[in-house]
């Protein structure tokens, strides 16, 4: 009776999908499979390499410093990070005073109880980066997590800083680039309303010396976003090669535990 | 239970003598995973992975208790308290990275442990209730799960909650009612997150247990062996302690390297990047999907994508009733292979379907976490019809006709041959 009742459930799942396989199928021999210019132009993250990268990776203390500096100087005119609190800027290898500098350059709004109303004070160790008042349209997000937020992390920020292009000329024109947008192909659907950031070489100049090239702001910043959302990067890798190890020597022990214990039986 | 010849818990010292006659926990202990449970010999390393699930539950208790003191339940401050225990919690961001890939490493064991039933006939009598709780335990896992993912509160959290408590309301009649109510609203939002806290606190705990009773229940016959053939005597067996013990601890420490790797060295590999992203009611990402581990059913809930013809089922209460189905099916399993036979290794026909059924699951997976346009939807459709045929149409029908290859007259024969077992076996 079971069986008469699974076979017969069996063939209603298989009525079921195999009608809409039928119209699928149908469907697809006259459409065709579906493309779209934005699979075709679409390109993937350029490569990227970072100090942070890989499972020794850590972070290069100049390179997020002056990533910080492009940011600062470049993107935080849009852009906030408002995960990030000014005393983790020391991670950067700043030194304190220095920070409390940084800190203080910023007005964080905070609301007054005693004055029922908003109002600002200067930054300190213990205020967050304050929220950028955009005046455009649109909504230019939060960079604190960006290179976790999106698919190929900071090489996707690099490609996408160093991307814009002329549209190539074949490109159908439902997907050339409207008012105040611009072509983008590592952007998702191929034109972004930011306009491009980095335009040209010495933007910033930094203070090490380092010629700051388009390519390198670029790679600058994506490291230093790399650092916003994950800042505990090093201390991951250090304890996982800690416990890597332990496990390990732990591991081959307990094997050898089991060799022993089996010794008398065969079979294993 | 047990086998005439377990070893009896003999407490020396006389404080574990007096506990053991006030309360005896200890004897408990020592004839679930202790020497008092005879074992078949010849288990292999897919017996491993019932101890790992449950050192997964434990991980997940633990880490998720301490988590739960840092996390905020509250639509506007979930988001950013994750955050917090990212970054400002002593080793928050280990217990969170632990948490979220220990979800992971418990669907990875717990589906290996799944197929090697499926493989090795383990839900066959007399081992049914075994098999049934361990399907209970499969549910309330993919709900805890569920609602664990939408804590968070990111993009999919979000959109994934809409999506799957959408469901309910394909529910004729009462339907859309019914989802109001569930959520406290007509969208995910505050009261639905609070709610899915105070369930994905609970939850673990049931699960803890209803795994207690799969143990109870696995101990009343005890546990099955790769040739299917039951435990005769005593040179079949060996004692848990310290054989089992052994073998599990090692397996134990190589499942931890893994685990460990993944957490420490890429831990949001098996995540989605749209979940950093805070949830945002007013813009739907690009694809929807869920975690990994719900990619085979969410491609079969996709795969219905008509009405049931001439009946006129709507598509989407089809395709919950065929992704319910898909799952509560495994309920009926003892009963739809009725081959006497229960291990794959003595079953060809069964055997080659058994593989197909393997390959059909990782396919549905594949399209599940793809975009829902072709060709994926005609290949789902396509798997899905093969998962539902391979559970109610096959396995019932290959089990009646099927002719099994001969059984090793007992384990200690299949394991040392059986010249030597004749020498073993107890004079009659």
């Amino acid at each position: 009776m079971i069986r008469l009742i699974s076979i017969l459930a069996g063939l209603f799942f298989t009525v079921a999908l195999g009608w809409a396989l039928i119209l699928g199928v149908v469907g697809l021999a006259h459409d065709g499979l579906p493309t779209s210019a934005e699979k075709k132009f679409h390109e993937h993250p350029k490569e990227l390499a970072l100090a942070s990268d890989g499972m020794f990776g850590k972070f290069d203390r100049q390179q997020l410093q002056r990533g910080f500096q492009v940011y600062k100087e470049v993107c935080a005119n849009c852009h906030a990070i408002k995960l990030v609190a000014f005393r983790d800027l020391k991670a950067l290898g700043y030194n304190e005073d220095e920070v409390k500098a940084v800190a203080k350059g910023y007005k964080v709004p905070a609301y007054n109880p005693g004055m029922g109303e908003m109002k600002t004070h200067d930054g300190t160790m213990a205020d967050h980066f304050p929220p950028v008042v955009y005046a455009g349209q649109g909504s230019p997000p939060d960079l604190s997590l960006i290179t976790k937020a999106r698919h190929g992390g900071a090489a996707y920020v690099y490609s996408l800083l160093t991307g814009y292009q002329n549209p190539p000329a074949d490109l159908p024109k439902e997907n050339q680039p409207g008012a105040g947008l611009y072509y983008n192909p590592y952007f998702a659907n191929l034109n972004i309303a930011m306009p491009k950031p980095l335009t040209s070489d010495g933007q910033v100049s930094y203070k090490d010396g380092t010629k700051a090239t388009v390519d390198q702001m670029a790679q600058d910043v994506s490291a230093f976003l790399v650092w916003t959302a994950e800042p505990k990067l090093e201390k991951r890798h250090q304890t996982g090669w800690a416990v890597l190890g332990f496990l390990l020597f732990a591991t081959i022990l307990a094997y050898m535990a089991y060799r022993n214990v089996w010794a008398d039986k065969k079979g294993h | 239970m047990s086998f005439p010849w377990a070893n009896e818990y003999q407490p020396q010292h006389p404080l574990m003598q007096w506990l053991d006659a006030k309360l005896p926990l200890p004897r408990l202990v020592y004839n679930a995973i202790g020497a008092g449970y005879p074992v078949p010999r010849n288990l292999n390393y897919f017996w491993n992975f019932g101890v790992l699930a449950g050192v997964c539950l434990v991980i997940q208790i633990l880490t998720g208790v301490i988590l739960a003191m840092h996390y905020a339940g509250n639509a506007d401050l979930a988001f950013n308290s994750t955050e917090h225990i990212m970054r400002d919690v002593n080793w928050g961001w280990m217990l969170r990275y632990m948490h979220s890939n220990g979800a992971s490493a418990f669907f990875v064991v717990v589906y290996i442990h799944i197929f090697r039933g499926f493989f090795y006939g383990s839900y066959k009598a007399p081992r049914e209730m075994i098999w049934l709780l361990g399907v209970v335990i499969f549910l309330l896992m993919m709900a805890t799960a569920f609602m664990g993912y939408v804590l968070p509160w990111g993009q999919m959290s979000f959109w994934g909650a809409q999506v799957i408590t959408g469901l309910f309301s394909a529910i004729p009649l009462v339907g859309d009612a019914l989802h109001t109510w569930l959520l406290g609203g007509f969208a995910p939002d505050n009261a639905a997150l609070n709610r899915f806290f105070s369930l994905h606190f609970l939850l673990p705990f049931v699960i803890l247990g209803v795994v207690i009773l799969h143990i109870w229940a696995l101990h009343i016959p005890g546990s099955s062996n790769p040739t299917g053939v039951e435990v005769k005597s005593e040179s079949d067996t060996v004692p848990f302690h310290p054989y089992y013990t052994a073998k599990d601890g090692w397996g134990l420490g190589a499942f931890l390297l893994i685990y460990c790797a993944v957490v420490f060295f890429a831990p949001n590999a098996l995540g989605h990047p749209d979940n950093y992203i805070p949830a945002n009611p007013m813009q739907t990402p690009a694809h929807i999907v869920p975690e990994w581990y719900f990619w085979p059913f969410y491609a079969i809930l996709r795969a219905f994508t008509q009405n049931f013809p001439l009946l006129g089922i709507p598509a989407k209460l089809l395709g919950v009733m065929g992704m319910f189905s898909a799952i509560l099916v495994w309920f009926f399993l003892p009963w739809l292979d009725r081959s006497p036979v229960r291990s794959g290794h003595f079953r060809p026909t069964f055997r080659k379907f058994y593989w197909l059924l393997v390959i059909d699951v990782a396919v549905l997976g594949y399209c599940g976490g793809s975009p829902a346009e072709e060709p994926f939807v005609i290949i789902s459709q396509i798997a899905a019809i093969y998962y539902f045929l391979h559970f109610l149409v096959v396995l019932p029908i290959v089990s009646s006709i099927e002719q099994p290859e001969p059984l090793p007259f007992s384990i200690t024969e299949a394991v040392l041959g059986s010249d030597q077992a004749a020498s073993l076996a107890p004079a009659e």
